[in-house]
């Protein structure tokens, strides 16, 4: 049970404060509702890029990380397709530090050249070192387009290509800036050893003045329901055959995702589950295989990937696959292991809770799915979950028409 | 509402802080002996069992017995096949985690604490009746083989260990290097050897952290505390043979690489050494936190890499210190010029006040960190206790990070620094 307090400033940011004395840290978590799907399909990566640039220096201050680090704090952030998210820890006493800081690079950034050079630089060497220069590293560029034909989720948040990146101008920046990093646009929360009204006070007087406002959103276009087969294969310089495939599913907003979720643990949570016990252990078909929701704000996907044992068949491999999720699909679970999944989300929920930055997150996206108590709620929405709904979504998604599959091989294999 | 006069350009004075002595644990010993450190504390019902186990010497002809004997452990016992024991944790919510360091081998429960009774006595089951069953292993070394040669295709990770078998040679356990097919010499006979001699209650330490009432301490010692479970010892205090290279560099040309991979570094000491603080903190100074001299100047001046950073890491038998990064491939000679200037800074001028008292505050604030919550200060105590040290280590440390001085950082670096006594591992192209 996380308590909280909710406030709106007049220049309608959302604050939401989490007092926790036990602990001699506050955190900061700064959430602004933008991410890689805001994208235009022609300049992707952007968000991501930008989150770089935040740390370029602000209007007022040239150096956003040696302040917070003289006051012993210090920060991350990460972007992904729906939301770009900052946060910073430090020793409660220099909390004004933090204010000062955020609320100079929500009022302006410094927009230099130089900054803009060097990120577009380090952001080339991310998307290298995580993407290109790993054996498997490419497979979302792969999977998303396969998987999504309309919308914005058919990119990786770190871009369809390293030329997106490239092409940046500072005056895509600015635009970027004033479009979407606005008080209205952002949920604030502060955690931590802290006292509510010095809290309200200093989010006041710190952020008070900044008086932007974020223009209406379009919305995103719907990916519409996928009723064909999709294949694509690709052959790479990687020791083993690989398959990846994914199924068109709810959003994490929508009422059926709980049972998605319960879905996929009893599949492949744990090592009691499903698919390891089958098709590692048993066929040994695979040497790992998953299945997991992306869990994103619009309509995500099911992913269920895995890597062969050297010298199965892919059709072999594909095969056992189809059998576990048709008999999801066919034999009601059983309630000791609808249980055990539900019991696995109570712990984990509660695991997520040790660390403050955590709750402060945990927070500040429940507030932007809508209602900041579902942190207490969504327990109890799992644990309502019935064996026939966890049927019914199974046999709702793996059906062959809403499948994508993309069947990545080893060179050396495939000559 | 505006403010009129506040100032936005300057930072408010950063308060003092003050720090807390470190909460320590508790101790007592289970009827057998095995001594079990606690720490009661945090909001959330949870808590963790950690079984923490020495390796036993290093034996060159199987190098992977001691990692596959405690991460199989969970695959089966005689009364309960891995799927079982493996129904039965997850039933509970709890998590049965192991781990395989240099050092120590561990067993970690992590469970709600309403649930440690019904958990509690599979740990013990697993702990102290595996069977190794061949199907598992079989499994184990095929999926182990696998992913170790994915790992070679990797450029950092392949790099890392190139690095620790260069400095610590091929006699050691630190660096051994191993090839995939040295899974195949895994037998079932030599994992029940090996956990026979090394899973007793007389290598055995206990560490629990988080929400424990007197009756799960109770509780803990029904479980593992019996004497009908081993006491003898084998051979655990070891020094293995190290043939180090000082100075030496190699070059691992990787075909089509467009990143390189670069470690430099050296053996130095462990936390048990009088210059460990000070050394930790003139780390912290050259690659130990985003605003270190490394991170400034190859990232966010040059742009040739995604991150770079340094460490001192503590072990056993020894420390060692190490730079780490992955550079654009045709940046690979300026990088590596960048870092030795780097080092050459700190041998030869004085770090500037303002940011020695940078890294200060940063630590001091990294050090409060540490000290949040349960599972940080379990970790605290395992750091000082598995060194050999006591509670009065961090006193120093906190006295050495506030007093330390510029003139004592550039010596350090003048000591332990010689670019000549470095190593280099480089793996990609350049």
């Amino acid at each position: 049970m996380i308590t909280y307090s909710t406030h709106l400033l007049t220049n309608n940011l959302k604050l939401i404060i989490h007092q926790d004395k036990s602990t001699p840290l506050a955190t900061v978590n700064i959430l602004y509702k933008v991410g890689a799907r805001d994208e235009n399909p022609e300049h992707t990566g952007f968000a991501h890029l930008f989150e770089h640039l935040m740390f370029g220096g602000s209007v007022n201050i040239p150096d956003y990380d040696g302040p917070l680090q003289l006051a012993g704090g210090d920060n991350n952030a990460f972007t992904n397709n729906d939301i770009t998210n900052y946060y910073l820890t430090l020793p409660t006493g220099n909390l004004s530090t933090a204010f000062w800081l955020e609320s100079d690079r929500m009022t302006g950034l410094s927009f230099s050249e130089k900054s803009l050079d060097v990120q577009r630089n380090v952001v080339i060497e991310e998307f290298k070192q995580r993407y290109l220069n790993q054996p498997y590293g490419d497979v979302w560029l792969l999977l998303r387009p396969l998987a999504y034909k309309v919308h914005p989720y058919r990119w990786a948040t770190i871009g369809k290509e390293i030329e997106h990146i490239e092409k940046t101008t500072l005056d895509d920046v600015k635009n970027f800036y004033y479009k979407f990093y606005n008080p209205d646009n952002a949920i604030m929360v502060v955690a931590g050893n802290v006292v509510e009204e010095e809290v309200k006070d200093l989010a006041e007087q710190w952020f008070g003045s900044i008086q932007r406002s974020t223009p209406p959103r379009t919305g995103y276009p719907p990916e519409p329901d996928q009723h064909e087969f999709r294949e694509c294969t690709v052959e790479r310089d990687v020791p083993f055959d690989a398959v990846y495939r994914a199924y068109h599913t709810c959003s994490r907003l929508d009422r059926e995702y709980h049972a998605v979720d319960l879905l996929t643990d009893i599949l492949s949570r744990g090592k009691s589950a499903r698919l390891y016990n089958e098709l590692v252990l048993k066929q040994k078909l695979f040497t790992n295989i998953h299945a997991y929701t992306t869990g994103d704000f619009d309509k995500g996907l099911i992913v269920v990937d895995g890597k062969l044992v050297k010298g199965v068949k892919m059709a072999d491999a594909e095969n056992a696959i189809d059998e576990e999720l048709q008999k999801i699909i066919r034999v009601p679970v059983q309630t000791d292991e609808l249980k055990k999944v539900k019991n696995k989300i109570e712990s984990t929920t509660e695991f997520s809770e040790v660390d403050l930055s955590e709750r402060a997150l945990n927070l500040a996206v429940a507030e932007y799915m809508g209602d900041v108590e579902l942190v207490n709620t969504e327990i109890k929405k799992y644990q309502a979950v019935t064996a026939g709904e966890i049927m019914e979504q199974a046999s709702k998604i793996f059906k062959k028409g809403n499948c994508s599959v993309l069947h990545y091989l080893s060179k050396t294999t495939s000559n | 509402m505006i403010i009129p006069d506040l100032d936005r350009t300057h930072p408010p004075i950063p308060a003092s802080w003050h720090i807390e002595p470190v909460q320590q644990v508790s101790r007592y010993s289970l009827d057998n002996g095995i001594p079990v450190y606690y720490i009661n504390a945090g909001f959330q019902n949870l808590v963790k069992v950690e079984l923490i186990f020495p390796n036993l010497r290093f034996g060159k002809d199987f190098p992977l017995v001691g990692p596959a004997a405690n991460r199989l452990m969970s695959d089966g016992t005689s009364k309960h096949n891995s799927r079982e024991l493996a129904e039965a944790i997850d039933y509970y919510g709890a998590f049965l985690e192991t781990e395989e360091g240099p050092d120590y081998c561990s067993l970690q429960l992590y469970t709600l604490t309403k649930h440690l009774n019904e958990t509690l006595p599979y740990l013990r089951e697993i702990l102290t009746d595996p069977v190794y069953p061949e199907n598992e292993l079989d499994v184990y070394r095929q999926n182990h083989k696998q992913k170790l040669i994915i790992e070679n295709n990797k450029v950092g990770s392949l790099c890392r260990r190139k690095f620790a078998n260069m400095i610590f040679g091929n006699d050691h356990p630190y660096g051994f290097f191993v090839y995939p097919e040295d899974y195949d010499r895994l037998e079932r006979g030599g994992l029940v050897s090996h956990h026979r001699e090394k899973y007793t209650s007389g290598h055995c330490t206990i560490v629990v952290s988080g929400r424990i009432s007197a009756e799960a301490l109770r509780n803990l010692n029904a479980q593992l505390g019996g004497t009908d479970w081993t006491r003898s010892n084998g051979v655990t205090e070891t020094n293995d043979t190290m043939h180090p290279s000082p100075g030496k560099k190699q070059f691992v040309p990787v075909d089509g690489a467009i990143q390189s991979a670069i470690r430099i570094g050296k053996i130095v000491f462990n936390r048990s050494h009088p210059d460990y603080p000070a050394m930790t903190i003139l780390n912290t100074v050259l690659g130990g936190y985003f605003g270190s001299r490394l991170m400034s100047n190859l990232r966010e001046d040059k742009g040739y890499t995604y991150g770079v950073g340094s460490a001192v890491a503590s072990l056993r038998q020894a420390g060692y210190f190490f730079i780490s990064t992955e550079v654009d491939a045709g940046s690979t000679l300026n990088a590596l010029h960048e870092i030795y200037l780097e080092i050459d800074r700190l041998r030869n001028e004085e770090i500037q006040e303002p940011e020695v008292k940078m890294v200060k505050n940063y630590l001091l604030g990294t050090f409060l960190k540490g000290n949040d919550g349960a599972f940080h200060l379990a970790e605290r105590f395992k750091s000082i206790h598995f060194s050999g040290l006591d509670y009065d280590y961090y006193d120093r440390y906190i006295h050495k990070l506030t007093t330390v001085t510029a003139g004592e950082l550039k010596e350090m670096a003048i000591r332990y620094l010689e670019p000549s006594t470095l190593c280099e591992m480089v793996v990609g192209s350049k």
